[in-house]
């Protein structure tokens, strides 16, 4: 339909409605889906040359789409390049280097794609060799998909939330509190935009939520310090009013 | 049936399961193998059809019917694509495509109709070329590690995998070059089958009776087609190796037989050559259905072995896991995914590897038990069927979509429902 066709009184009611949705924290869920480019590096120069012109969202995939992968316990290092590099190409100094490379300072992809590439071309300047050893297994350069759908829960209160945070799926986990920082301008996770809304009310707890590191836990690791932390801050609070 | 699986996976599982499929209500989604019983793809489609349908979704299953040449051409087939240099001549290959043809006559109204056709594997896989009026997402599941393929047989069959809309693999490694959207989703198990669900002490016992296992001397177990890529020859010398120093050792080498696999025979007289007559090695031809013998002799057994020298995913590896056993496995495919170094069993590479870890586990049963536990786990978050289902349900979500996005093959990498 036009969106002229609409009725005034309509357009009022659906203001008010996306009002209350602005208000509320609108639950969401996500299910990830691994797709191959079909790029492969054997050497760290290949990894390098395909880097400079791989899509954004690949290099993201591989910061961070390990946290809805097959994965056992904690990874050794915290992003596939740096894994590879050192279960593949065997240069351990460049494998702890790499995964020293932290996606959280780099709201825009494309400095981090920077810095991979200065880290990677730093090693190539210090180690002729580099150019040439040959991995003992390929670098698969991977993208992904990812469906959001709506789980239809509202929480117009964070302490309601609070009490719901520890049953979340992992997934919702991940949509929440890590694909958020890419979609959303402010580079913050959901919680804490949603929090913003509240003036100054949850500004303690939005300063202990952006200390909380994303990228050494498992999903269901940054679920139980998320739910500690909405406990901490929202309990009490909760406890005094009753 | 969702109901009893969220007794195992969690609810929360079976919820996103129903969300993923709300958009996919009363779609017509079909599925096609070459085999009804026996090997994986059909032990899968067996559980995974009837819960697409409990989710609302028109699934099928068809299988396609051959004779012994065509079966003959797909064996080989699917050795080149894992890299034996197979030639196979061309009457054979007008077989193979004559034989797609006559199947397309039976099926091409039901197929050219369908929303989604999962076409499994290289055997039915030229049955697109003969339904030229589909209407819906053609999709080509490959589940062999296809990632070094003889060249001449992969540039017959690639000409009929390019019209698809989008393939799928186990691995990123196992990708080919395809115009098209490769996605990865590695196979699973059902929990709930004949196969894996649990089983009493006395049923294992009674197993044991039966092939006269003793079940106070270790026990260690391949259960596998009887093929060259599972390496069952490396099995009995890793054995030999290791009886030397566990002199007690029990060797069960048990493999089921598939309709469409006629080399099976020719390998499992080699085995049986390699195994010299000695008294502690049973090796089992089991009948296609003996799910839950193989359940049986896998909690039977302390190690579970899967020395494959090539495999897709290695969905016995899976299985074994799920019952709580640590796996010696080939450093090859998908084992890689689910054997994890001290932590759920030992990648191994030789005979030589392979006895020195049975050595290390069988000194150290307490080791025996804590990989095992952490190798159930590692299957429950990973690798049961509701994982499997959820992916392919997102695919067919994202491929409701129309394209978009950038690069090579152009795709909208966030898609929002609700």
């Amino acid at each position: 339909m036009d969106s002229t066709a609409i009725s005034e009184e309509s357009w009022e009611d659906s203001q008010d409605s996306q009002e209350q949705e602005m208000d509320a924290f609108a639950l969401k869920d996500c299910a990830l889906i691994a797709i191959a480019t079909g790029k492969r590096a054997y050497t760290l120069k290949e990894l390098r040359d395909t880097l400079q012109t791989i899509d954004a969202d690949s290099i993201y995939h591989h910061f961070w789409g390990g946290l809805l992968e097959p994965r056992f316990e904690e990874r050794e290092y915290n992003n596939d390049f740096a894994a590879w590099v050192r279960h593949g190409l065997h240069d351990y100094p460049l494998a702890e280097q790499l995964a020293m490379v932290d996606p959280i300072l780099h709201f825009d992809l494309e400095d981090l794609r920077q810095e991979l590439l200065e880290t990677i071309e730093e090693r190539l300047d210090e180690d002729e060799s580099s150019y040439w050893r040959v991995a003992t297994r390929s670098f698969e350069f991977m993208r992904s998909q990812i469906v959001v759908f709506d789980t239809y829960k509202r929480w117009q209160e964070p302490e309601a939330l609070a009490e719901w945070l520890p049953s979340l799926s992992a997934s919702s986990i991940f949509y929440h509190f890590i694909d958020a920082r890419r979609r959303l301008p402010e580079g913050v996770d959901d919680f804490r935009y949603w929090f913003s809304h509240f003036g100054d009310r949850y500004q303690d707890l939005c300063q202990e939520l952006s200390r909380l590191d994303p990228y050494f836990e498992t999903l269901t690791g940054l679920r139980s310090k998320l739910a500690q932390t909405f406990q901490a801050y929202l309990q009490p609070e909760k406890n005094n009013r009753e | 049936m969702l109901e009893k699986y969220a007794q195992v996976v969690g609810q929360d599982v079976i919820d996103q399961l129903q969300q993923l499929a709300e958009p996919l209500q009363g779609m017509k989604v079909i599925h096609v193998n070459s085999t009804r019983i026996g090997g994986g793809v059909a032990e899968i489609l067996t559980k995974l059809v009837p819960l697409m349908q409990e989710l609302g979704i028109d699934a099928s299953w068809e299988v396609i019917a051959g004779d012994d040449d065509f079966f003959q051409c797909t064996k080989s087939m699917h050795n080149a694509l894992q890299g034996n240099r197979v030639d196979i001549g061309d009457s054979l290959l007008q077989h193979y495509e004559q034989i797609n043809a006559n199947n397309a006559e039976q099926l091409r109204d039901t197929l050219e109709a369908a929303s989604y056709v999962f076409i499994h594997d290289p055997q039915p896989a030229a049955l697109l070329k003969y339904c030229p009026n589909r209407q819906g997402k053609w999709l080509w599941r490959c589940h062999i590690d296809a990632s070094h393929p003889y060249r001449p047989i992969w540039r017959f069959l690639q000409p009929f995998l390019n019209s698809y809309e989008a393939s799928i693999f186990s691995l990123a490694a196992f990708a080919r070059s395809l115009p098209h959207l490769k996605y990865i989703i590695p196979p699973s198990i059902d929990p709930l089958s004949e196969k894996n669900i649990d089983i009493d002490r006395a049923e294992i016992d009674e197993v044991c009776d039966r092939f006269s296992l003793d079940r106070e001397r270790p026990i260690i177990a391949q259960i596998s087609r009887f093929d060259r890529f599972k390496d069952p020859i490396g099995v009995i010398q890793a054995y030999q190796q290791a009886k030397k120093y566990i002199p007690q050792l029990q060797l069960v080498l048990a493999g089921g037989s598939a309709t469409d696999d006629p080399e099976g025979q020719m390998v499992l007289n080699e085995v049986k050559t390699a195994a010299a007559g000695d008294a502690d090695v049973r090796i089992l031809l089991l009948p296609p259905d003996a799910h839950r013998t193989i359940n049986a002799l896998q909690r039977a057994a302390d190690i579970i072995l899967q020395k494959s020298t090539k495999e897709g995913f290695g969905l016995t590896v899976t299985e074994g896991m799920w019952k709580g056993k640590p796996v010696i496995g080939g450093d090859a495919g998908g084992i890689r995914l689910q054997v994890k170094n001290y932590h759920t069993g030992f990648l191994v590479n030789t005979p030589e590897g392979t006895a020195l870890r049975l050595r290390y586990l069988l000194k150290q049963p307490e080791k025996i038990t804590e990989m095992g536990e952490k190798a159930k786990e590692f299957v429950r978050e990973n690798f049961l069927i509701t994982r499997q289902l959820r992916e392919y349900l997102t695919l067919m979500v994202a491929l409701l979509e129309p394209e978009g996005g950038s690069g090579e093959t152009p795709f909208r990498e966030r898609i929002e429902l609700g």
